[in-house]
């Protein structure tokens, strides 16, 4: 909201020059963001808080000065000639809940033409088109005292009629922006008696409005119900100086006020004389109720001691009457000042205080405090998690939380997605059910701009169901490129599902589980048999690959890129493993090589599991060395080199036991249809 | 039989006791083992070279403990006696190894050969040329943490040192968690500074149950002091949703930490000094910072926060022009916060009479962008690597 600070001085003799102004405005309340212009064009840029209505105009930030600075506050007296005869005219509010009070007077016979000097300056440089003297005279006002009024073409009123009420069906309006409005049965409306002629509070009627020819006028001030006036401007996507005033609170002591302003300065421009007194209706009084405030609250709530004389000093400064009550603690009863619909709690006397007195006067303390901090369930985990990841070489990401329906189709295996009712663009119009659109997004990004080595994972939340949503915490992870960078020490080498594997395995093992299982049922955007869904203890808790060809080059990506999708929720069902020193073994292990051809149908998980079954407790581990295809290996079949280490936690094995257990794996190895190579 | 070979060694009776002739005696000596094991392949084999070297009897090292440690002269004995000792161990340790190496080598021929072989092979031949040690080293590279959450976890850490829990909560709320409860009245045009992002498909439901994206991280307050009573401490990092279009300093994706104190005895003062230390935590013990009126709907009095500018120190001006960070003002605005309004406390079944409290809240990217010089806000939702590798 621009300000002119020069403006200011009609009301209350400034001495300190405009930036300390615009400092002690700010620390009082009313921000000034920024200075433009300079000597009398200079405007303050302010930020004026949806709670203070009363400042949106030049007379309320004076009479903030007024309060800061101690200087005494000219409000101003309309100076008007006497009125003569009586208002033919009549008014009738039929919405008392719309309108509380409506105040209006006529002037006869004036002249519509061009504002004068002062008024067309002022308003120009608060950025406002000028129009014609007696709609400019309604905006001055605005500016002025902050009051919205509206002017209208008297003579085009029908029936010498106000009547504020509820529009009916299919009544339409045509606003001064020249838009037809089909008016709702609950907006509120001033009609004469036979159309409405204003969007009560918003805009008013172009058929009604002051033109060249008017020579009888009407001037309107109201007190309109804010919630009326802000659903009217928000149903027809109209927010006008008026609107914003109204919706936040308009004085309900200042109607007349302000008609008589606006009939000074028409009268002063256009000449004519003024038809009776002010048509005054007031439906219903809005009087607030007086305050009670309590010395003991203002020292609870801001830790210092305000004496009733520094108190009584501040309040009063700011337009409050204050009767002091009897009793042991000294208090207050507190008349607020019509203007501050803000005020209505001691709460809100006391910020008032705190306010004047200087948030910097305030000490600055650190309350005690003897509780304890208790962490989230998942917080250990997830920082496990994290971390590893990072050491891992992933780098951290943030990708949108919004997908297209598309994408959302594609990767969600619910059918239940939750759109936004107002998203930005249709792209980003769903929740996002899965991590995964978000990662080939940035991969994609990354490709495009040559980055080609990328690893990254996201943690974040995947929404499903919108009837009673549910906000499930995934990590995902993506990579493209080079596994290992080539170099003068070694050769490139390209990432693979191995890679992926290797780092999902290493994630998966800070947890308790009894059984992994890879299955080969991922999901369809994976590619066949490059990917794997990760079922621990029955429940799947991952799935990760290679993603399939035709969904990456959706996303415009031509390299083969892996990525894995954590299912944060199940995993963490899951205890961290926990961490137990078991003694080094202090005898030599000893390792046996099998080398083995078998049909492609065996997997390595249905060996590893034959010869665990064996349950020898002294193999410490099997892994496959080699694996070979092709050569001398009949199609469909490969050959594979497995090593066995054994270890005795008591004693040197003896040669004939070892010969005893790799006599048992070979058969085992032969059970599953294995032939030992020779 | 290589035996002639390996025997070739004996211990050598030492003329001078020196520092230098005992490490060239051990280096020998350690060298013989090292040749005679490698012609062993049987665990035959092995015993004899074992009995050779360690025999009590006339073992190789027992002939070292009589001709050097017991025919060293008194003043060497000391150092004589260190170097036997660490040899035996060594000695010791390599046999034990040869050993295990022989046994889990496959002594029946079938499953022999290839794998022996490949490793034999495998092993890269020594190489005593000096190195190019200017080369570049094999990095293994780490991943970066993204700037706005190692931000924002550097915000909670001080705040945790100050005795805040982290609480969390859900990114879609209804209106009453996101608006009601926090004191924004049905239709009041507070709400309008919010941009919200709502929910489709909403308005069966009552107003107050209607979903939205929260617009603030203060809904984990209400929901916080729903389920605990004061005396209470916590802080609440999380992501928010505004209907913004993004460009260099919007986004409709971004993160806050908001805090909350409840007591019987929470002050403004308190706020003030709480604030004035955690701003000097995150940016450094000469910031100051000024607090002045503002409104927000769950607290009052309400406050916003500035700190003196971190590239000017405040002067407003910086290499002779003026500061572009600041706008020249030496302030940078980074956080509201205040007294937590006694409407609030209404909700979550507080008595207002008897505890007071309050509240603050920042934007994360705010702060890392004025941390780290980002001048874009997009930067961090796009995952470029050039970008996050800077914050490694």
């Amino acid at each position: 909201m621009k300000i002119s600070p020069q403006w200011l001085h009609d009301f209350v003799a400034l001495e300190v020059d405009y930036p300390q102004l615009a400092d002690d405005l700010t620390l009082t309340g009313l921000a000034v963001e920024s200075i433009v212009g300079e000597g009398d064009s200079t405007v303050f840029e302010m930020e004026i808080t949806t709670n203070r209505p009363d400042a949106m105009n030049h007379f309320g930030v004076a009479r903030e000065c007024s309060a800061i600075y101690r200087l005494p506050l000219r409000s101003h007296e309309p100076d008007l000639p006497p009125a003569s005869n009586k208002a033919n005219f009549s008014i009738d509010v039929e919405d008392p809940a719309g309108c509380a009070r409506y105040t209006a007077r006529v002037v006869h016979g004036t002249t519509v033409g061009v504002s004068s000097q002062l008024i067309a300056t002022r308003l120009t440089t608060l950025g406002h088109r000028l129009i014609n003297s007696a709609a400019d005279a309604s905006n001055y006002v605005l500016w002025e005292m902050g009051h919205p009024t509206h002017v209208f073409d008297l003579d085009l009123l029908e029936g010498s009629k106000i009547i504020v009420r509820r529009a009916r069906v299919g009544e339409t309006l045509k606003t001064l922006d020249g838009v037809d409005r089909k008016l709702s049965p609950h907006d509120l409306v001033i009609a004469d008696a036979a159309k409405p002629v204003a969007l009560a509070g918003v805009m008013g009627g172009f058929d009604t409005m002051i033109t060249a020819k008017t020579k009888n006028i009407l001037i309107e001030a109201a007190s309109f119900d804010p919630v009326a006036v802000r659903n009217s401007s928000k149903r027809h996507g109209l927010h006008t100086d008026a609107s914003h005033r109204f919706e936040r609170g308009a004085d309900f002591e200042s109607t007349v006020l302000a008609c008589n302003r606006v009939a000074e300065l028409l009268l002063k421009s256009g000449g004519g004389e003024l038809l009776g007194h002010p048509l005054d209706v007031i439906s219903r009084r809005l009087d607030q109720a007086p305050v009670a405030l309590r010395v003991s609250e203002v020292r609870r709530i801001l830790g210092v001691p305000l004496e009733s004389g520094e108190i009584t000093d501040i309040l009063q400064r700011l337009g409050f009457e204050l009767m002091p009550e009897p009793g042991e603690e000294p208090e207050f009863t507190v008349h607020i000042p019509s203007w501050r619909l803000d005020v209505e709690r001691e709460i809100d006397l006391v910020e008032e205080l705190a306010r004047l007195h200087g948030y910097d006067k305030f000490p600055k303390t650190i309350p005690a405090y003897s509780g304890a901090v208790i962490e989230q369930p998942g917080a250990e985990k997830d920082r496990k998690l994290r971390t590893c990841l990072l050491s891992l070489g992933y780098n951290e990401a943030i990708s949108s939380t919004f997908v297209s329906h598309q994408d959302a189709a594609d990767f969600s295996e619910s059918s239940s997605l939750i759109e936004l009712a107002n998203p930005l663009t249709e792209n980003a119009s769903v929740m996002r059910p899965s991590l995964i659109p978000g990662m080939l997004g940035m991969l994609a990004h990354n490709l495009n701009r040559g980055n080609e080595n990328v690893r990254l994972f996201e943690a974040g939340n995947v929404f499903e169901d919108s009837e009673s949503p549910e906000q499930k915490k995934r990590i995902c992870l993506g990579a493209t490129g080079s596994a290992v960078s080539s170099s003068v020490n070694q050769p490139a080498r390209p990432i693979s599902f191995f890679d992926i594997k290797g780092d999902i395995e290493t994630l998966l093992d800070y947890f308790k589980y009894d059984k992994l299982h890879y299955d080969q049922d991922a999901s369809g955007y994976y590619a066949y048999g490059r990917a794997a869904k990760v079922v621990m203890d029955g429940v799947p808790v991952a799935q990760f690959g290679q993603i399939d060809s035709a969904v990456a080059s959706r996303s415009k990506i031509r390299r083969d890129i892996f990525v894995g999708e954590i299912y944060l929720d199940r995993l963490y069902e899951h205890s961290v493993r926990e961490i137990r020193y078991r003694p080094l073994p202090r005898f030599p292990s000893v390792e046996r090589d099998f080398s083995f051809i078998f049909d492609d149908s065996v997997t390595f998980e249905t060996i590893s599991e034959s010869i665990s079954n064996l349950q020898l407790s002294e193999l410490q581990s099997l892994v496959p060395v080699e694996i070979f295809r092709g050569g001398s290996v009949a199609t469909g079949k490969y050959s594979i080199l497995l090593r066995a280490r054994f270890q005795s936690v008591a004693r040197t094995l003896r040669e004939e036991e070892v010969a005893r257990w790799s006599a048992e794996i070979i058969d085992a190895l032969q059970a599953l249809g294995g032939k030992q190579r020779a | 039989m290589p035996k002639e070979k390996a025997s070739s060694y004996s211990v050598p009776k030492l003329g001078t006791f020196t520092g230098p002739t005992l490490d060239k005696a051990v280096a020998k000596l350690l060298a013989a083992v090292d040749a005679e094991s490698k012609h062993l392949s049987q665990e035959r084999e092995w015993k004899d070279f074992r009995d050779r070297w360690l025999s009590r009897n006339n073992g190789l090292l027992a002939q070292v403990n009589e001709l050097w440690l017991k025919a060293a002269p008194k003043e060497s004995k000391r150092e004589v006696g260190q170097r036997v000792n660490e040899l035996k161990k060594k000695v010791d340790y390599q046999i034990e190894d040869i050993r295990s190496r022989l046994v889990s080598r496959p002594s029946t021929g079938e499953e022999a050969g290839k794998s022996e072989s490949d490793r034999e092979m495998s092993k890269p031949a020594p190489d005593s040329r000096a190195l190019d040690i200017t080369l570049p080293g094999i990095e293994r590279p780490l991943g970066a943490e993204h700037p706005v959450i190692k931000t924002m976890n550097e915000i909670v850490s001080v705040f945790r040192g100050l005795g805040y829990s982290v609480e969390e909560g859900p990114e879609i709320e209804t209106d009453y968690y996101n608006f009601e409860a926090l004191n924004f009245p049905p239709n009041h045009p507070a709400r309008d500074t919010q941009d919200t992002l709502f929910i489709a498909d909403q308005d069966h439901k009552p107003p107050r149950e209607r979903l939205l994206l929260r617009t603030h991280t203060s809904p984990v307050q209400i929901r916080a002091m729903g389920k605990t009573k004061p005396p209470l401490r916590i802080v609440c990092p999380g992501k928010v949703h505004r209907n913004d279009a993004p460009d260099a300093t919007h986004s409709p994706i971004f993160h806050q930490v908001e805090g909350l104190a409840v007591d019987t005895n929470i002050t403004f003062s308190d706020l003030k000094g709480t604030l004035d230390y955690a701003m000097k935590t995150l940016f450094g013990s000469s910031v100051k910072t000024r607090f002045y009126p503002s409104f927000f709907p769950f607290t009052e009095p309400s406050a916003d926060v500035q700190i003196s500018c971190i590239f000017c120190n405040g002067a407003g001006r910086r290499d002779g022009a003026a500061c572009r960070n600041c706008k020249a003002s030496g302030w940078i605005e980074l956080l509201g916060c205040g007294m937590v309004d006694p409407n609030v406390y209404s909700f979550v079944d507080y008595d207002a009479t008897k505890v007071s409290g309050f509240a603050f809240g920042m934007g994360v990217e705010r702060i890392a962008i004025l941390k780290y010089g980002v001048g874009d806000i997009q930067m961090f939702f796009q995952g470029d690597v050039r970008f996050l590798q800077q914050f490694a």
